[in-house]
C-alpha cells in the first residue's frame, strides 16, 4: 500500500470515529449532576403525606427522566431490563378472580382523587382512568394522554391471554412499555388487588357499557 | 355593584354553556366556552382589583424601615415597572442569582423596607404576606400586558438555569411517576377535557407562560406563576416546592425561554 492510499484509508478511518464518538455522546445515558440533584433535593419540603422520599427515584423513574436516551436505539437494553424489572413484579390476583364489578370499576376510574398533600392518608385513591382514557361512551369528559377504551373487549376478544395482559398492564404498565405515561397501580399500591379486579371488570365484563 | 352583577351572570352563562354537554361539545373542549366567558367578561378581568390594590401597595410605606417599593429595580432599572415582567426570569447582579418576578420582589422587600424573606416563602398561598404579594404581581404583569416575551440566555447563569430547568421538565418522581413531561410534551393532550400546552414547543410555552399570572375562575382567585407551578406539582404527587426556590426558577426559566416571541397576556383569565 502506497502512502498516499495509507493517508486517505487513516482518514475516514479518524472520520469514522469522530463519528461514532460524536453519536455516542449525543445519544447516551445522562451523566449524573450534583447541582442538579442539589437543586431537586432543596426544591421541596414534605406536606401532610407527600413526603420527601417521593424524589427518591427508582431505576424505572431516572431511566425515564432521560427521554432522548430511553427512546433512542441505544436505550434498548436497558428499555428491556425495566420493561423485565417491572413485569417480574406482576402478581396475578391471589384469589384467581381477575372480574369484579364493572360499577364499581366506573366509580374507580372516575375519580381522579388521593395521594396528593392535601389528601389524607385514608383518602380512597381514584385510579384516575377518564383523565387520559375514553371507557364508557356516555361518558364525554375524557382525556386522551392514554388511547380510547371504547369497545375494549368487544374488539379485543375475551381470552385468557387478553385477561391476563390486561391485569399486567393495570398492574404495572411499564412492564410493556417502559416509559408509559401510565402509572403502576400495584407497585405504588394505588389500587387494591379488588379495585384492579373491578377496573378489570369495567373493560372486559360482556356487560359493561364499555362492550356494549 | 355592576360589574358583580355582570360577572354573576357570566358565569350562570357559562354553567349553562358547560352542562349542555352534547358528545360534538365534547370534542369541541371546553376551551370555546372559556372563550366565550373571556369575551364577556373582555372588560372586567377580576384581576383589576388585585391589580389596583398592588398598586397602592407598591406607593405605599411599609417594612421596619418605612419605605416603598417604587425604587425596586426588576431588571430595567430602578422603579421601572412597564415591560418589566415580559423580561423574566433575568440574571441580577446584586444578588449574583437568577430570579423570577416573585423572587426579585422579594429581594426589593427585603432591601427597601426590610422584611424578612422568609416569611413570605412561608406564608400559605393567598393569605397574610402572600396575599400582599399576589397584588403586587397583578400590578406588575399588567404592565407588561402585550409585549412580546423577551427573555435572555446570555449570561451564563442564565444559560445554566434554562438547561436546569430542562432537566427538572422530565425529572419523574412520586407514587405515579409524573413529570411535568407526562402531561405537557406532546401537542393536541388533554386531562379529561381540559387542553394541555406543549411547552417543549414554542407555540405551546407561549400558551402556558404568556397567560400566567391569571384570574383562576374555579377557585375566585388571583394566582401568581409561583402557585400555579405549586399546584401542578400538587397533582404530580410530589412534595411541596418551596416558593421562591431554584427548582423553581429553573422551570420557569425553561418555560419563558421557551416562550420568547409569544405574547404576555397576563394577568389571564383561567379556567
Amino acid at each position: 500500500m502506497n502512502m498516499k492510499n495509507m493517508k486517505s484509508l487513516l482518514a475516514i478511518g479518524s472520520f469514522t470515529l469522530v463519528a461514532v464518538a460524536m453519536q455516542g455522546s449525543a445519544i447516551a445515558q445522562q451523566v449524573n449532576d450534583p447541582k442538579f440533584n442539589k437543586m431537586i433535593k432543596d426544591g421541596f419540603k414534605a406536606e401532610g403525606i407527600a413526603s420527601l422520599d417521593r424524589i427518591n427515584q427508582d431505576a424505572t423513574q431516572k431511566f425515564c427522566s432521560d427521554p432522548i436516551f430511553s427512546g433512542s436505539k441505544q436505550g434498548e437494553k436497558m428499555r428491556e431490563k425495566i420493561q423485565k424489572i417491572n413485569m417480574d413484579s406482576i402478581k396475578q390476583p391471589s384469589d384467581g378472580k381477575y372480574i369484579g364489578d364493572w360499577k364499581k370499576g366506573e366509580a374507580i376510574a372516575q375519580s381522579g382523587r388521593g395521594a396528593t398533600w392535601t389528601d389524607k392518608a385514608d383518602t380512597p385513591i381514584g385510579g384516575g382512568c377518564y383523565n387520559c382514557h375514553q371507557i364508557d361512551p356516555k361518558e364525554i369528559s375524557y382525556g386522551n394522554l392514554g388511547p380510547s377504551l371504547t369497545g375494549y373487549a368487544k374488539l379485543r376478544g375475551y381470552s385468557q391471554e387478553i385477561v391476563t395482559y390486561t391485569w399486567n398492564r393495570i398492574n404495572n404498565s411499564k412492564a410493556y412499555n417502559a416509559c408509559s405515561n401510565m402509572p403502576r397501580f400495584a407497585h405504588f399500591k394505588l389500587l387494591t388487588e379488588q379495585q384492579m379486579q373491578d377496573v378489570m371488570a369495567l373493560l372486559l365484563d360482556p356487560a359493561s357499557p364499555v362492550n356494549q | 355593584m355592576q360589574r358583580k352583577l355582570s360577572l354573576g351572570l357570566a358565569s350562570g352563562v357559562v354553567a349553562a354553556l358547560l352542562t349542555v354537554s352534547s358528545s360534538v361539545l365534547a370534542q369541541k373542549s371546553a376551551t370555546d366556552d372559556i372563550a366565550k366567558y373571556r369575551e364577556m367578561i373582555a372588560d372586567g378581568n377580576p384581576s383589576e382589583l388585585y391589580e389596583a390594590a398592588g398598586e397602592e401597595l407598591w406607593k405605599k410605606p411599609a417594612g421596619p424601615k418605612n419605605a416603598t417599593l417604587e425604587k425596586c429595580d426588576l431588571g430595567l432599572g430602578a422603579g421601572v415597572v412597564k415591560g418589566a415582567a415580559a423580561q423574566l426570569p433575568r440574571y441580577f447582579k446584586d444578588t449574583n442569582k437568577v430570579q423570577d418576578l416573585e423572587s426579585r420582589l422579594m429581594t426589593c422587600m427585603q432591601n427597601l423596607q426590610g422584611r424578612d424573606p422568609q416569611e413570605m416563602v412561608d406564608a400559605p398561598f393567598q393569605k397574610g404576606p402572600k396575599k400582599d404579594m399576589e397584588a403586587i404581581v397583578a400590578y406588575v404583569v399588567t404592565l407588561s400586558k402585550g409585549d412580546k416575551i423577551k427573555v435572555s440566555t446570555n449570561h451564563p447563569k442564565e444559560k445554566e438555569m434554562y438547561e436546569l430547568g430542562k432537566r427538572a421538565f422530565f425529572f419523574q418522581g412520586g407514587p405515579m411517576d409524573f413529570s411535568c413531561a407526562s402531561c405537557h410534551a406532546e401537542d393536541g393532550k388533554r386531562v379529561r377535557l381540559q387542553d394541555l400546552p406543549n411547552i417543549t414547543t414554542q407555540k405551546g410555552a407561549a400558551l402556558g407562560w404568556g397567560y400566567w399570572p391569571a384570574y383562576r375562575v374555579s377557585s375566585g382567585q388571583f394566582w401568581t406563576m409561583q402557585q400555579r407551578l405549586n399546584d401542578c406539582f400538587r397533582q404530580q404527587r410530589f412534595p411541596f416546592p418551596i416558593y421562591g426556590s431554584d427548582l423553581t426558577m429553573a422551570l420557569s426559566m425553561y418555560m419563558a425561554k421557551n416562550a420568547n416571541g409569544g405574547t404576555v397576556e397576563t394577568p389571564g383569565l383561567k379556567r
